[in-house]
């Protein structure tokens, strides 16, 4: 039984009807929109940690826009999601405000960790958003756990779990395969390969090149997408959600992306382990370039509608940085704040309840 | 009263609670069809069926990052860890998962789960299966560490763990399990982090936890026919740490042994050493004294194992020497 996907394919060509088209023309304008709006805040994350405003680390996400906005346009509000470090542009994705994401990278009360997390944690209890989580791995078997929990209580919720393919070659991964798979679990693992984890490519790390096979190792479903094309892994999380949600079974995609960046801010975008030339030859497969020539083929994007957006969504980050700006530092007193509750099962939680 | 072992009062403390609360549920290596492997678990299975008392494969690492995924978003998960040795291959889970979460999501995600087990040495099992972890999990702020010493302690204290909504790391203790004493038939929980004074004296203290009380007890027994009577402070919470207890009882009797079964460098004795330097200064009568495990992997031939381990001889010499009758 196995259960190789085949690579997505691309959306179906000339729209039927009117309304239809209509549909179409706006599904895109929004995922057009979710990609420009990561693409144009990172641009000012850059520039921030430059001045001093972001500190630490910091992993820009540009490049790879079309993985986050074509999985999380799919997802229902009461659907989970858990990711890496370089999650800035999922917070996004996910309807987190550019407000508390850029007030959480300058370190400030309003951010939507409160300042504690940075860049590598974002979280949003209202979004369902677990966290960005910064230790290569470590997210996954609390993605199966989250799986675990969804079926325990009989939901239709599914949980999207997003990682780099570096992590595939450590433990974490295959424990979390193994479990997802043995008790059927509605994850959804999304490997974003970027070919480089750090400065090591994927055919120096990984004994296999394509690394979704490793999925047939738990007798799972898998697939490789073409992580640049918006519509194509919209196609596959369809497909993917559509089985966690009716049969709670789990489902390994391989995206097939390219960071433009380097892994963070103090690595040069190429030079070292990977060239000029590499880099050059996926700039020409810009996930929002390719969406936007799409829509121009099909006539549903002008050069001032696209020329608006762009305004606008320079504006809205504009306005996020200057709201960080102006957000207070946490008061010193919430150093030692949040390490524990207080409170215990009996102290208002219903038993038996879910929360 | 009953009396009941170490093992039944844990099993009790489990079905009580999994029959309070629906959001509770064990998962671990052997938990169910086996029975546990020390039978901790025994005949829950069969009660709760298969969704709540979960066979895991041996995958410390993934299971209880599945127990803080759980958690985060409303279950009540109790992760039993076949023993806390296996526990070091989770240790991201449990260091940088659970105890961290609350802090860094700003108080968003709270980690109400417990992950239990025995910990420690038993008898002869080599230095990979014999050791003592309370120092590495208590060094975490975030999480909270409890080692019940008595059937009523065990009981009452997972009780506890299991409503507590913080991670809470149970260390039971293998050669305890058989063991056997008073519990009440009723419902009762033993608050975290409140110390009990297990015996009353006059003449030194010794701090302990975990089966360690036992062998503290016996010393107390022993020291008394020669006249000597003890303050046995069973911390029963490592964290949170009843300083007040401590402090107390040294304040009382001017002397204090600390009685750990772990290693020396950095031990949990060290951390009450320096309270108690700090609180009990003009107190003191003679330095504190740490009786713990030889500075060594533990051995298995049974006459190094014995010489390795912290006991009743090494603790009333300790006792004696705080006395200055040695």
């Amino acid at each position: 039984m196995a259960k190789p996907t085949p690579a997505a394919k691309k959306s179906p060509k000339p729209a039927a009807s009117v309304p239809a088209a209509d549909a179409e023309r706006t599904l895109h304008l929004s995922l057009l929109r979710s990609m420009l709006l990561q693409r144009r805040f990172e641009e000012r994350c850059a520039e921030a940690y430059a001045i001093g405003r972001i500190g630490g680390f910091c992993h820009l996400y540009i490049g790879q826009e079309a993985v986050s906005t074509g999985t999380l346009s799919h997802l229902r509000p009461d659907d989970y999601m858990i990711t890496t470090y370089r999650d800035h542009g999922q917070a996004l994705a996910r309807g987190l405000t550019p407000r508390s994401v850029m007030a959480e990278l300058f370190g400030r009360i309003d951010g939507c960790a409160g300042g504690k997390g940075g860049s590598m944690h974002m979280f949003d209890k209202a979004t369902g958003f677990l966290g960005g989580h910064g230790i290569v791995g470590g997210h996954l078997p609390i993605a199966t756990g989250v799986g675990f929990a969804i079926k325990y209580r009989g939901g239709d919720q599914v949980i999207c779990c997003f990682f780099g393919e570096a992590a595939v070659n450590n433990g974490a991964f295959h424990e979390s395969l193994n479990m997802a798979a043995l008790w059927k679990l509605p994850v959804i693992f999304i490997i974003e390969n970027n070919r480089y984890g750090m400065g090591t490519s994927v055919e120096r790390a990984s004994a296999i090149n394509d690394i979704y096979q490793r999925a047939g190792s738990y007798d799972m479903h898998r697939g490789v997408v073409d992580g640049q094309d918006v519509l194509a892994v919209r196609a596959a999380i369809n497909e993917a959600v559509t089985r966690a949600r009716t049969d709670q079974s789990p489902t390994l995609l391989e995206m097939r992306t390219y960071r433009f960046m380097g892994h963070s801010m103090s690595d040069a975008a190429s030079g070292t382990y990977r060239s000029k030339a590499e880099l050059d030859e996926y700039l020409k497969r810009d996930p929002i370039a390719l969406l936007r020539a799409h829509m121009e083929e099909r006539g549903t994007l002008s050069e001032s509608v696209m020329q608006a957006l762009d305004t606008e969504l320079k504006a809205i980050v504009q306005d996020a940085w200057d709201f960080a700006e102006a957000s207070p530092e946490p008061p010193l007193e919430a150093l030692m704040e949040n390490v524990y509750v207080d409170t215990t099962s009996d102290s208002g939680n219903t038993a038996g309840g879910w929360s | 009263m009953a009396i009941i072992t170490y093992r039944d009062a844990l099993n009790q403390a489990l079905r009580e609670e999994m029959q309070r609360d629906a959001r509770v549920f064990l998962m671990g290596e052997e938990v169910g069809v086996y029975q546990g492997a020390y039978k901790v678990s025994k005949g829950l299975l069969q009660e709760f069926g298969e969704m709540r008392v979960v066979d895991t494969p041996i995958t410390e690492l993934g299971f209880a990052g599945v127990g803080v995924g759980a958690a985060m978003v409303g279950l009540r998960p109790v992760i039993e860890f076949m023993t806390w040795n296996f526990a070091l291959l989770a240790l991201d889970q449990v260091v940088n998962a659970a105890a961290k979460m609350l802090y860094m999501s700003g108080g968003q995600f709270n980690i109400p789960m417990v992950f239990r087990g025995p910990n420690g040495a038993a008898l002869q099992l080599g230095a990979q299966h014999s050791q003592a972890w309370e120092s590495w999990l208590a060094h975490i702020p975030g999480l909270k560490v409890v080692a019940p010493g008595t059937p009523y302690d065990a009981k009452g204290l997972l009780k506890a763990a299991i409503r507590d909504d913080n991670p809470v790391c149970v260390l039971e203790g293998e050669m305890l399990y058989n063991n056997k004493g008073e519990v009440p038939d009723g419902e009762y929980i033993v608050p975290l982090g409140v110390a009990e004074l297990k015996r009353k004296g006059e003449h030194a203290t010794i701090v302990t936890w975990g089966k360690q009380v036992l062998v503290a007890m016996a010393a107390a027994d022993q020291l008394a026919k020669d006249g000597i009577t003890i303050d046995v402070v069973d911390l029963r919470s490592i964290r949170p740490l009843d300083e007040r207890a401590i402090v107390d009882s040294v304040r009382k009797t001017n002397r204090c042994v600390v009685l750990e079964e772990g290693w020396y460098f950095a031990g949990v004795g060290a951390q009450i050493a320096d309270l108690v330097q700090r609180e009990c200064f003009d107190d003191l009568d003679s330095p504190v004294i740490r009786v713990t495990q030889a500075d060594a992997p533990m051995p298995y031939a049974k006459g190094l194992e014995k010489a390795a381990k912290a006991d009743m001889p090494k603790t009333i010499a300790a006792v004696r020497r705080v006395l200055y009758l040695d």
